[in-house]
């Protein structure tokens, strides 16, 4: 748990009970959210290796993010609420409907990556089936596109909740802030997830920002803003569950800023021992939300060590056979080139 | 038929799409208490109300990017920029975002939304208020660009562009907004997107031209009959992108004569870019130069009345570079 609100705090700090019981979490609801995280560490870790390997020529990791991604996500339901993930939210998407197979065609660039067909870079998420909206690599474009989805959505009477994922750099965009304001305008049943991994690349939070707490932003917008421990998976659950509720009831955005970090480089193309110390990256592992949450449920009488090393093996099976998958799927025909720039009708 | 001038076209047709489609949306600066700076949307804060007609904070990238989530989930926004000159933040939207969303996507998401804006000068808007932005947009694949010079063209073409389910960015000519006059169709019409039209039928030269510039030529071409008897065919462009090659190699195939008139910056212009396609492919019908007539590549024009004027291409100018070509 994090601090208690100090005087003059502006964004609010969570405090309350996030056990599971307090939260409304069984133990099938526990095992799910477990078993999505070590699904998105393990694409990680496969990711990186299939890249070392020269079968994947760009990997952007997750590896760290991993509790608050999902943690938030879960309190959207699918086929009803509609996600508007960056490029590392690999356990956003998959808590979102993604497979471990579309993960992979994507990283393999291959004819059926469900994003965009190989046109992308990897982990560049989209698929209108699954409402997960497609989006670019400039920083923050997005923010207005789901402040426009949510002004549909309240338009057409839906009782839809859109969310959008970002980490801090973004907030320093013009389109951030525009976005926001247009969300405070309206109301908009919107939620604003900042995961602050303290990093922007190399840019640290110091230099991004004179605040201490993304959150205090929200103040200018007129909605809440809310700190919560992105390690903590039931603190980030329990965060965006009262934010959605919120935002279904038609009483506005909230601004939730999840503090994590990010354990692997920013992408397979990046060298982050130029800009922070293995001491410093060691030390946040203690903090790992996976090993932390796993550590819950062990305490809770959930998994026991037997259970997580079967949970474990599952997943590595799947996504192994999802690897297989993917790699032998088809690549993109050279003559779809020219396709769909516009309708065809 | 009714006769009307440009503002009052855009406006009635606007009007008629937004009576017969609840998914549309305008959003923008000004658009609702003062129905736009230029009057378009005048009296529709109150016969749509403020959920259909929006008046967007001073954000114009949040204007478009708003518009593109709109366009997203079921609604067909016409958000209007104010100037084109004040288009610019909304680039990255735009050329990042609308233009590439049905691209990156496979063809799994689509935009049908419109972007609509007063470029060009004449009207005293110095150097922010007279841009022209067609070669801007013109450049990126994945938007249609479309510019409009006479009323029922303004009409027709809106229609065709709010029904389109791709982006496209609407450019309306300010100083034809209450210049130009003409006959309207009163039943919904619509003109197609990417198609040039011949505006004044010809045998000598070719004038191709778009937007203010299409009415000067029309002008110099009709002097040039009354008092040279040559005879210039006008082909009006419409549409940036896609282009319509067709109709103008055509009309120069048939002519031998081709000159372009623009008012943006000569280099790297629409203008050029229609240059380069009758030199790729209509060279050896040409029996002379081919003749370019752009603004010259200063910052837009000054507000001073005779800055303006050195500025913008005028008849007479035209007339003289046509009797030239002619006579060539």
């Amino acid at each position: 748990m994090l601090d208690s609100a100090k005087e003059g705090d502006v964004a609010t700090r969570v405090t309350s009970d996030t056990s599971h019981e307090a939260l409304g979490l069984g133990t099938e609801d526990l095992l799910s959210l477990y078993r999505t995280i070590v699904a998105a560490r393990l694409c990680d870790e496969a990711a990186f290796r299939l890249n070392r390997q020269g079968k994947a020529p760009f990997v952007v990791p997750v590896s760290g993010h991993e509790g608050c991604q999902v943690g938030t996500a879960w309190a959207l339901q699918r086929g009803r609420d509609i996600w508007l993930p960056y490029y590392r939210d690999v356990a956003v998407v998959l808590t979102a409907g993604m497979t471990p197979k579309d993960i992979f065609l994507g990283l393999f660039a291959k004819a059926d990556d469900p994003s965009s067909a190989g046109r992308q870079m990897p982990s560049h998420w989209g698929s209108r089936r699954l409402n997960i909206i497609s989006h670019s690599s400039p920083i923050g474009t997005q923010i207005p596109h789901a402040a426009g989805i949510a002004y549909a959505v309240k338009y057409r009477n839906e009782d839809a909740v859109v969310a959008y994922w970002f980490g801090e750099g973004a907030t320093s965009e013009g389109d951030w802030h525009e976005g926001l304001n247009f969300s405070g305008i309206h109301k908009l049943p919107v939620v604003w997830v900042c995961e602050n991994n303290q990093y922007a690349i190399s840019v640290t939070q110091k230099k991004q920002m004179a605040v201490q707490d993304v959150a205090d932003r929200a103040a200018g917008y007129g909605f809440p803003g809310v700190v919560v421990d992105g390690n903590d998976v039931l603190a980030c659950y329990g965060a965006m569950r009262t934010a959605v509720e919120r935002a279904r009831a038609g009483e506005g955005p909230t601004l939730i800023e999840a503090k994590t970090y990010r354990f692997q480089p920013h992408t397979s193309d990046d060298d982050d021992r130029s800009y922070r110390s293995r001491e410093e990256v060691e030390e946040a592992k203690h903090h790992d939300p996976l090993l932390r949450f796993g550590t819950y449920l062990k305490e809770r009488g959930v998994l026991d060590d037997a259970r997580i090393e079967s949970v474990d093996a599952e997943v590595k099976a799947e996504i192994d056979l999802a690897i297989d998958e993917a790699w032998n799927a088809p690549d993109p025909d050279p003559s779809t080139l020219m396709r769909f720039l516009f309708a065809e009708s | 038929m009714s006769e009307k001038n440009v503002v009052t076209a855009i406006h009635d047709t606007l009007h008629e799409e937004m009576a017969a489609d609840e998914r549309i949306v305008v959003i923008g600066e000004d658009v609702g208490a003062r129905g736009g700076v230029f009057r378009i949307t005048q009296g529709f804060l109150d016969e749509f109300g403020e959920r259909r007609v929006i008046d967007a904070p001073l954000a114009e990238s949040g204007i478009v990017g708003v518009a593109i989530g709109m366009a997203l989930h079921g609604l067909v926004p016409v958000a209007e920029i104010e100037f084109a000159d004040f288009i610019h933040p909304a680039f990255d939207q735009l050329v990042s975002e609308a233009a590439r969303m049905r691209y990156r996507s496979n063809d799994d998401f689509g935009l049908p939304m419109v972007v609509r804006c007063p470029w060009g000068g004449g009207v005293h808007g110095a150097l922010y208020h007279s841009q022209s932005i067609e070669a801007f947009y013109g450049h990126v694949p994945g938007l249609k660009v479309v510019v409009p010079a006479t009323p029922a063209d303004a009409a027709g073409l809106l229609r065709s562009a709010i029904r389109d389910p791709d982006p496209v960015l609407f450019l309306e000519h300010k100083k034809t907004y209450r210049l130009i006059s003409g006959e309207v169709p009163d039943e919904p019409f619509t003109v197609p997107i990417g198609e040039a039209d011949v505006k004044r039928e010809g045998s000598d030269l070719t004038v191709v031209a778009y937007g203010l510039m299409l009415h000067l030529c029309l002008e110099a071409a009709q002097r040039l009959a009354d008092e040279h008897g040559i005879s210039a065919e006008v082909v009006d462009v419409r549409t940036i992108a896609p282009l319509d090659k067709e109709t103008i190699l055509a009309s120069v195939r048939r002519t031998g004569k081709a000159m372009v008139v623009y008012e943006d910056n000569r280099t790297y212009g629409a203008g050029a870019e229609i240059v380069a396609t009758i030199a790729e492919e209509a060279m050896f019908d040409l029996d002379g130069p081919l003749v370019r007539i752009g603004g010259p590549d200063v910052p837009a024009m000054g507000f001073a009345a005779s800055l303006e004027h050195e500025f913008m291409p005028d008849a007479d100018l035209i007339f003289d570079r046509m009797l030239e070509l002619a006579r060539f």
